[in-house]
């Protein structure tokens, strides 16, 4: 019996078994920023220990990292506090920074592959749910919590439960206008929110095969969201492709022994698996979420649910204030967000550009691009997309996670509706109690960020 | 050893209802600016307690009758979402020694459990019966005895579920790991030499 790529990683990088029956497991890669990590510093300071393995740590901040003026001090006194208190700790430890402006900074999943940090075969970690992302390049990528951050920081190891693995393939052709995005959305619309508690998620079949990395990336990066604490793809030649040549990787005939390496981590053709779900690529449609979960998602083309005798449902029609029974498309909004995790690389603003070209935003919209790193804006600056974005009335930002949590000035107010390419559209995700989300593709956002309401990007862009 | 062993947990508890309540909801983003944990106990569940004037919405949490309640119970897939060890450390700070639910997201209940925080699946019937005898005297002492994994109310016993290795953690006094990682050193360095990493 062959093996997944879950069980090849995992077995490689066990370190021991423990009394409790958990196992000790290497992490390969440790990812921090400034929310949930400085803390983990005090910890150790205050058990008078040291770093471990600071070489296999990096650090970047983004999550409180204003987008428009980056100049530090930052405005926000605590904010300021926070990445003070990081580029203190790592500096003390000799953990290498990606600091504001330095050519490097960005969201941390969006940082990692860049710089090419992220391989085939790792084990990785942050303190971040959304570190599932790099599971895109066939790593086990976990969020962890900030106690955790402090044992890898102390013993690069964590103390952990196997998971059970499902394969999800995707099999067949995406149509027009279906974009990764969609792709996961419509999984987590199908496996539900919990389904993938207790497993890894494997993405495979031809729909995934012919994703382009950043696309893959998308689609793992909201695993999290389904429950799943990480999801992956199996290294092939695409992933090679995109890591070639990258800053961290290794150069010239060591990157060609590395692929072979690397290749082998791909889960065996006989592998055995705890569950196989299939999809079909021609049932996935263009998809937006209705409520105050990922789960509860339709497709561009259908109506919000009936009430029924499910509480949430009724829950979520409240506080999104929607009727039952109607139509998703027309539902107007008032902001738009592109960037984030999720869809904030140089492919998203790519596709979006392309159609955005000679359109204009409606004048009740608020619309921002944020780019997911400095090396993400820099490449869409060369490329004159942000003069295409700001063109059509878009904000083109600075990079970080901005309005996708809103721990930086970028918030909704009061009871707004923002059509978003980011990944959570929680009660009061994007920064206002009241506020309201609508999660959708990089291009469905700029779709309804031109006609002011949610609409159909394949109608509005004549795909 | 990371602290004492936890068998039991007792305690007067209280209600919040609704499945997948998410961290978010549970401390919102905005009090996630801070580089300490200490001083998030009031900010548990925030917009859920507490208008956009600061003004109380009558909460469950702020009832007076479970002021001091060392239990929280909720539904299914809580703590889902966000990795941010601040809403278990919120919900500790806020006064609650364990949590039962119908099931919990895995990140949030590794967070609990290096905390010292049981989380305990009980089923959706049960968990209503335990609703109505806490409905019914809000002063009923809850006991969670995570050795024998049963809940008993007002001399109603419920059986519950618990994650076996957290259990065992609970028991042993160690479900804060770091001290049994720290011990393996010379095998954390093996396998890092074994894998190039160091």
């Amino acid at each position: 019996m062959g093996k997944t790529l879950y069980q090849k990683v995992w077995d490689d990088h066990v370190v021991g078994r423990l009394d409790n029956g958990q196992y000790q497991v290497f992490m390969a890669l440790h990812l921090i920023h400034e929310v949930t990590s400085p803390q983990a510093f005090g910890m150790l300071r205050d058990k008078k220990l040291s770093v471990a393995y600071p070489k296999r740590t990096f650090a970047t901040v983004d999550h409180i990292i204003p987008t428009t003026s980056q100049a530090r001090p930052f405005e926000d006194d605590m904010a300021e506090q926070m990445i003070q208190v990081l580029a203190d700790a790592t500096g003390e430890h000799g953990i290498e920074f990606f600091a504001p402006e330095t050519g490097a900074q960005g969201i941390v999943h969006v940082v990692g592959p860049e710089l090419g940090l992220t391989q085939p075969g790792m084990t990785i970690c942050c303190g971040d749910s959304h570190t599932s992302t790099h599971g895109a390049f066939g790593t086990i990528a976990l969020g962890i919590g900030t106690s955790q951050v402090r044992d890898v920081l102390a013993s690069q190891t964590l103390a952990m439960d196997p998971l059970k693995v499902r394969r999800i393939r995707v099999e067949g052709k995406l149509g027009t206008g279906v974009t990764a995005k969609d792709v996961i959305l419509h999984i987590i619309r199908v496996l539900g929110v919990n389904g993938g508690v207790g497993y890894a998620y494997e993405y495979a079949g031809a729909a995934i095969d012919a994703m382009t990395m950043e696309e893959r990336m998308t689609v793992c990066n909201m695993s999290i969201e389904g429950g799943a604490r990480c999801g992956y793809i199996n290294p092939d030649e695409t992933t090679f492709d995109f890591l070639r040549g990258r800053e961290r990787v290794p150069q010239g005939d060591a990157f060609e022994i590395a692929v072979e390496k690397w290749r082998g981590y791909a889960s065996d053709p006989d592998a055995d698996y705890d569950d196989d779900v299939l999809i079909e690529a021609a049932d996935i449609k263009p998809t937006v979420t209705w409520g105050i979960t990922p789960g509860q998602a339709i497709s561009i083309e259908e109506a919000t649910p009936s009430r029924g005798d499910d509480e949430l449902i009724g829950d979520a029609l409240r506080y999104m204030q929607l009727e039952p029974n109607t139509p998703i498309k027309g539902t107007r909004i008032d902001v738009a967000f592109i960037g984030s995790c999720t869809n904030g690389r140089l492919s998203d603003f790519q596709a979006v550009a392309e159609k955005i070209k000679g359109k204009q935003v409606a004048s009740n919209v608020r619309a921002i691009a944020v780019p997911g790193s400095e090396k993400v804006d820099k490449a869409a600056r060369e490329l004159g997309l942000h003069e295409v974005f700001e063109a059509a009335g878009f904000e083109w930002r600075k990079p970080g996670c901005s309005m996708c949590l809103a721990m930086n000035p970028d918030k909704l107010v009061g009871d707004e509706v923002c059509a978003s390419s980011s990944n959570r559209n929680f009660i009061g995700r994007q920064g206002s109690s009241t506020g309201r989300t609508i999660l959708m593709s990089p291009i469905m956002v700029a779709a309804a960020a031109i006609e002011g309401q949610v609409a159909d990007a394949r109608e509005v862009f004549e795909l | 050893m990371s602290g004492t062993a936890i068998t039991k947990v007792d305690g007067t508890a209280v209600y919040v209802k609704g499945n997948d309540i998410d961290t978010d909801r549970i401390i919102p983003a905005r009090f996630l600016k801070c580089v300490t944990f200490d001083e998030l106990g009031p900010s548990l569940f925030y917009d859920e307690r507490f208008d956009a004037d600061g003004q109380s919405k009558g909460h469950v949490l702020d009832d007076p009758k479970h002021k001091g309640a060392s239990i929280l119970i909720s539904d299914a897939n809580f703590g889902c979402g966000s990795s941010r060890e601040h809403a278990p450390q919120a919900i500790q700070k806020f006064g609650f020694k364990a949590v039962i639910a119908e099931s919990f997201a895995e990140i949030f209940h590794g967070n609990c459990t290096t905390l010292g925080i049981p989380c305990v699946m009980m089923q959706k019937a049960d968990r209503t019966r335990l609703g109505e005898l806490i409905a019914a005297d809000p002063e009923a002492d809850v006991v969670i005895d995570v050795e024998n994994l049963k809940v008993i109310c007002a001399n109603t016993i419920f059986d519950v579920t618990m994650k076996e290795s957290a259990r065992e953690a609970f028991l042993a006094a160690t479900y804060d790991p770091l001290d049994t990682l720290l011990a393996q050193r010379r095998g954390i360095d093996e396998t890092a030499k074994r894998l190039g990493y160091a």
